[in-house]
């Protein structure tokens, strides 16, 4: 969580730090036939708003296919947009050719799920860590290697294995590598893709303190992606609900969890499984049916009526607005046009409309 | 009663790096229709020690006995354990899509594992195979049954290696990872046919996991492993409610919990190399509590607060009481100086 005392003034008119506006990005996908005429797309990201304020940490969820490590990469400018607006420290990033986006890309860094991929494995650490001094030319090469110390030190490595390859480190500390590459240059902002699902158990716990103590320490301000809710309502001050290309839900963390709006959202919640036998054995269960629909022909109007145990007719036409609903504060936004109320018994709920995974489920069920 | 009774395995490789003691003495009991699950992180043996059981190790040496419905699987031939592999020991993987051919149609591989163990027709194991797909909640079996693995989702793909394990009827399936590829929906539609195919068929299921929500919501009773050997074995409550190992202990702290936004409390230090282990209890180097003894002399399991049932091996007290207070002096402690 973040520490107010060390937020940096970033934008002193309170303005978001980050702002993305109706972002899409879209992968071609080659037609099998002999004409090109109907060209497929992958909608990765199908039009997304958002906000990230200085000093908090926005939390990206959702599943596989979602679209949030592409939206990730999006917002780091690694890959470019195919529509859409990207703001950034009040400065609209989305056309910048790659020289204008050199100092830029001092202030927005990332790091990455795999603990493995993510380190040339033919180069020491130190100069790994020292890569980002070397690129924007700053400081001797004295100057460096004393700063790459000092960030081994302050992801908790021992500097004197300055000189020493990934291949010699545990899954947890390539981690701890990565992070400090990322904060060699100061940003602002840091990108996190899944930066402990590879990592054990035990070792998740330590580098999830280590980002909260850098966060406070440097005033960070942080994304960060994971399909783990309750890694993510630990560090998270704001969440973001991703399902096929778009933001189903954001909110306040407490509120995401206890006011739940959309109903993809509490499928997700009860699906968490829980490390609690009381809690695991009285919960209500939401199984949702079949599986996430193809990003190259997403369902119309709402993505998620294919699975949604309250689809109507209108879900079906309609693609419902992300805002606030049931006289929910401006901070609470979900896209659907049937939402929750708080209590109710999702579990109870039957689709009303033919033809989703549920439907058909359904009634096979009932043939047996 | 005991379906399946392993006593004191030991699995070891020579490596050019030197002998890996990767199971080093791991003994528990498993009764018909119960599920057991296996909890460790990567290193701890944990599938290791099922796939010696089932005989998928190669070039191992391994000591120790598992007792099967009364057979030794250590010591018997290959071609019991081939016919008991399928028929009574059902397997499936953490990544089905490595576990199916990618060239055979699903239905193929099913029907051609029913005729490898039993006689029946081409037809008859056809109709098995369909029932099965049904059971496990694969919509349009009847057509999907002649679809390619790759035509399949993860999740979907999972469900068809249950089917497929199951279409025995094993008295015992194992599941290694079954659910760590997946995302948390689909997680919950493959234990829960699980659950559906364990009690349609009776059957006892391993589970092997470091996922202690899994854990929480799957099981009867749980084998804790570290470092090759179990630390803690005792029913799903007490592990959870009343754990005596401290590596236990710092598993279930390290965890984020609902709502609480205080610091995680990570189990500091990494797991030992298998090479080279240090005498004494394996834990010992990240452990709060350690003291002398736990250097020189290696904990046996022994049964702790008076319950046949909760086994740890650690030297700490066995008294329930006072491991209570102990656990909330160490924590206080930490509290005061952080």
């Amino acid at each position: 969580m973040t520490n107010p005392a060390t937020t940096p003034a970033a934008t002193s008119t309170g303005d978001p730090l980050l702002r993305l506006e109706d972002v899409r990005k879209l992968f071609p996908v080659h037609s099998s036939s002999l004409t090109n005429r109907d060209r497929d797309f992958v909608h990765a990201v199908d039009g997304v708003d958002l906000e990230v304020r200085p000093g908090e940490t926005l939390g990206l969820v959702g599943e596989t296919g979602c679209g949030k490590s592409t939206l990730a990469r999006c917002i780091a400018r690694l890959y470019d947009v195919t529509s859409g607006k990207i703001t950034f420290d009040g400065r609209d990033v989305t056309t910048l050719s790659r020289k204008q986006m050199r100092p830029i890309r001092r202030e927005v860094q990332m790091i990455f799920q795999d603990p493995y991929g993510s380190l040339n494995p033919r180069r020491r650490v130190g100069s790994i860590i020292g890569d980002p001094f070397s690129i924007h030319g700053i400081g001797s090469r004295q100057e460096r290697k004393r700063r790459v110390q000092e960030l081994m030190e302050v992801v908790g490595l021992n500097p004197e294995h300055y000189n020493r390859f990934p291949a010699e480190f545990s899954g947890g500390q390539r981690q701890r590598i990565g992070v400090a590459r990322a904060l060699a240059l100061r940003p602002k902002m840091l990108i996190c893709d899944e930066p402990v699902s590879a990592l054990d158990v035990s070792i998740q716990a330590q580098v999830i303190n280590l980002l909260l103590d850098l966060q406070d320490e440097f005033g960070l301000t942080y994304v960060f992606i994971s399909h783990d809710l309750s890694v993510v309502r630990h560090v998270s001050d704001r969440v973001a609900v991703m399902y096929l290309g778009k933001v189903v839900e954001t909110a306040d963390v407490d509120e995401l969890f206890e006011t739940t709006r959309h109903p993809y959202t509490k499928s997700l919640l009860s699906a968490l499984p829980v490390p609690d036998p009381d809690i695991a054995d009285s919960r209500q269960r939401i199984i949702l049916a079949g599986d996430v629909p193809s990003p190259i022909k997403p369902p119309s109007g709402c993505r998620f009526h294919t699975r949604c145990p309250k689809a109507r007719p209108d879900c079906v036409k309609v693609l419902p607005p992300l805002e606030p609903v049931l006289g929910d504060p401006p901070t609470h936004s979900a896209a659907c046009l049937h939402p929750l109320e708080v209590g109710e018994d999702m579990s109870r709920s039957t689709p009303q409309i033919d033809d989703t995974e549920t439907v058909v489920q359904l009634r096979e069920e009932g043939a047996k | 009663m005991s379906l399946l009774e392993v006593k004191n395995l030991r699995v070891s490789f020579n490596t050019p790096d030197g002998v890996v003691n990767a199971v080093r003495g791991l003994s528990f009991d498993l009764n018909k229709g119960k599920t057991l699950a296996i909890v460790g992180e990567s290193g701890s043996g944990k599938s290791v020690s099922t796939q010696t059981i089932t005989g998928l190790t190669r070039g191992a040496k391994v000591t120790g006995e598992a007792y099967f419905d009364g057979v030794d699987l250590l010591t018997a031939d290959a071609s019991y354990l081939r016919k008991v592999r399928g028929s009574q020991i059902g397997m499936i993987f953490q990544d089905p899509l490595s576990s199916l051919h990618p060239y055979y149609r699903v239905g193929w591989q099913i029907v051609e594992m029913i005729r490898a163990h039993e006689s029946v027709s081409k037809q008859a194991a056809r109709d098995r195979a369909i029932e099965l797909l049904n059971l496990v909640g694969i919509p349009r079996a009847d057509t999907r049954i002649d679809d390619f693995p790759h035509q399949f989702s993860g999740g979907m793909r999972q469900r068809v290696m249950i089917a497929m394990a199951m279409s025995l009827s094993p008295s015992l399936l194992i599941a290694d990872e079954p659910t760590t590829a997946l995302d948390v929906t689909v997680q919950a539609q493959v234990l829960g046919v699980m659950r559906t195919m364990q009690e349609q068929f009776g059957t006892a299921i391993i589970i092997i996991t470091h996922d202690l929500g899994v854990v929480a919501q799957m099981t009867d009773d749980v084998v804790v492993m570290y470092a090759g050997a179990a630390m803690e074995t005792a029913s799903r409550r007490e592990i959870f409610y009343n754990q005596h190992h401290p590596y236990t202990e710092g598993l279930l702290q390290s965890l984020p919990t609902q709502g609480e936004t205080s610091r995680l409390t990570p189990i500091s230090g990494t797991p030992p190399s298998l090479i080279s282990l240090p005498p004494g209890c394996p834990f010992e180097p990240r452990c709060r509590y350690a003291f002398d003894k736990c250097r020189e002399e290696t904990p046996p399991l022994r049964e702790v607060f008076a319950d046949p049932d909760h086994h740890s091996a650690c030297w700490l007290s066995t008294d329930q009481d006072e491991r209570v207070r102990l656990r909330e002096e160490s924590y206080a402690r930490e509290e005061a100086t952080a």
